[in-house]
């Protein structure tokens, strides 16, 4: 397996707070590898500093073994990674289907169609609505659309901050299908998320981040067995 | 009959607020800032056109298109050198600086083409037969109207249909979930400036050449009215640059023709308030706008 990101102990800051505080870490391809942590933890801040949205004072990154510190976000997504953020930020305004096609922004426009036609046979609910505005969607439905819109890059790491937040169980449970699914076809995912009995459920391997520094790593099953996992994030005595 | 003429000339001053408008309320709907010197880009507009006019002896359509393209340039060289630098300071900073842009293209106008008027010959003059020119018709009336109806077009199909259009969008709603997409944002709002500052130069020529009289100060006070009337139909929104340019020039021909010539602009500031008061967003807004 070889490695398609690679952290290595990155500072960084917002102003004078340290928020992330030498964390290293690794995705091999192929993998789901989750980041699990409090609240407050860094846990978006790591996405967000890998996919180019923030800067760390010091430490390397390495995506396909090509160093991408200081490549701004907007040209991550042209080597192949895609981030599907905290709280969605769908474009609230747009249609369905206008959301989509800006997720395919960086790949030639004679791509989209097969796209578009890829991520409807994933999410048959976002075909029904493809005219209409993105505002109006329900919850659940606006998570699918922000998972779409990232697909469309055709990413080789798919990276989701929180993608069960604020949804009922059912439908994170069909989150977590999804993300097995996509998974299996092919994609290599970083999932981010503070349901760690989910997340150490689809993952491979997981890291536990804890005020800015990585305190735990290792096979994600083992973890789950781990008494100071599950005391302090499956709720169990 | 008088009153049609009234109306005609209402809506005819109306469509170069509105074209005005327009770069105001794209500007504000993507950079989220009050360009206050869209107003004295207008100015240079009508200077570069006139310049081209009358002392390289162009003709029109190549006099006009060169003053698109200098303020063209002007809008992208003003974004990047006074208010990029200001992307992460706060609207107060950034609308200071706006307007000491204004005063420095005012003085500068100044300092190149002096304070005395130019007399800005018509570049759209045509004859019209009689029978339309007695209703208060005339051809500058009809192409500032043309202009700006397919101007508002171009630029609804631009915005909806194309990729930059579309990237456009996507920055006014969030710029981080944009760059996370692809979209260069800082180029985006470029482009942005360099359409609202095409559009300004279209208004500079049209405007001179309905009032013929060019000066430093000609942009400042449609400047104004077009900022009133992007904020009267909703500012960020594109029909509503258009409905608010159109019916501000409407009501200040009205004013001026049934009420009184000095009270005119009072009326149409009057409006503009009790507009606000009752829908806070403008007709047609989606933001409300930012106090200042
Ligand atoms: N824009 C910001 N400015 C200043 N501090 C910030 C900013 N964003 C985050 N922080 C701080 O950085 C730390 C890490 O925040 P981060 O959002 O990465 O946490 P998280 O692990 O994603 O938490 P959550 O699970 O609540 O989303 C927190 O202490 C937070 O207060
Ligand atoms: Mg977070």
């Amino acid at each position: 397996m070889s490695s398609l990101l690679k952290v290595d102990n990155i500072h960084v800051y917002y102003g004078s707070i340290h928020a992330i505080k030498g964390v290293s870490f690794e995705v091999n391809e192929g993998e789901v590898v989750t980041l699990i942590g409090a609240n407050g933890a860094g846990k978006s801040t790591t996405l967000n500093t890998v996919a180019g949205l923030l800067k760390p004072k010091s430490g390397t990154i390495e995506f396909e073994g090509k160093s991408i510190v200081g490549v701004p976000a907007y040209k991550t997504v042209f080597h192949g990674m895609a981030l599907c953020p905290e709280g969605r930020r769908i474009f609230l305004q747009m249609t369905v289907q206008e959301n989509l096609e800006m997720g395919g922004y960086s790949r030639p426009n004679s791509e989209i169609e097969a796209s578009l036609a890829n991520v409807y046979e994933r999410f048959p609910r976002l075909k029904e609505r493809y005219k209409q505005v993105a505002g109006t969607l329900s919850g659940g439905e606006q998570q699918m659309l922000a998972m779409g819109r990232a697909l469309m890059s055709k990413p080789k790491l798919l990276m989701l901050d929180e993608p069960s937040m604020g949804l009922a169980p059912i439908l994170v449970e069909q989150i977590f299908d999804i993300v097995k699914e996509l998974n299996e076809a092919g994609t290599t995912i970083l999932l981010v998320e503070q349901n760690a009995r989910m997340a150490l459920s689809v993952a491979h391997r997981a890291y536990v981040l804890e005020t800015g520094t990585i305190s735990m790593t290792g096979d994600a099953h083992e973890l789950a067995e781990d008494d100071r996992v599950r005391k302090a994030y499956l709720g169990e005595s | 009959m008088v009153f049609f003429s009234y109306l005609i000339s209402g809506i005819s001053l109306g469509s170069v607020y509105a074209i005005i408008a327009l770069g105001y309320t794209m500007v504000y709907g993507i950079a989220k800032m009050l360009n206050f010197a869209h107003g004295d880009v207008i100015m240079v507009g009508g200077y570069v056109c006139y310049c081209a006019l009358s002392y390289l002896h162009l003709p029109a359509i190549v006099s006009v298109p060169l003053a698109m393209i200098a303020c063209t340039v002007l809008g992208v060289v003003i974004e990047g050198l006074a208010y990029r630098p200001l992307r992460q300071a706060g609207s107060l900073a950034v609308l200071i600086t706006a307007i000491g842009v204004s005063y420095f293209l005012q003085n500068g106008a100044q300092l190149i083409w002096s304070a005395t008027p130019k007399n800005f010959a018509s570049v759209v003059h045509f004859d019209l037969p009689s029978s339309l020119t007695s209703l208060g018709l005339s051809s500058e009336a009809i192409v500032t109207v043309g202009a700006c109806i397919v101007i508002m077009i171009a630029l609804t199909t631009f915005v909806n249909k194309t990729k930059l259009g579309k990237a456009m969008r996507c920055c006014s709603e969030d710029k981080g979930a944009a760059q996370i997409m692809g979209i260069n944002v800082n180029r985006t709002i470029s482009m942005t400036f360099a359409i609202g500052s095409a559009l300004a130069a279209v208004a500079g020529v049209l405007l001179c050449s309905a009032y013929p009289t060019l000066q430093p100060t000609t942009g400042s006070m449609p400047g104004i009215k077009a900022f009133t009337a992007a904020v009267f139909g909703g500012i960020g929104s594109i029909p509503g640059a258009f409905l608010g340019g159109l019916l501000l020039g409407v009501i200040e021909a009205m004013a001026k023709a049934y009420i009184s010539t000095n009270l005119a602009n009072t009326i149409v500031f009057a409006v503009l308030i009790i507009v606000l008061l009752v829908r806070p967003t403008g007709l047609l807004g989606k933001y409300a706008p930012e106090k200042v």
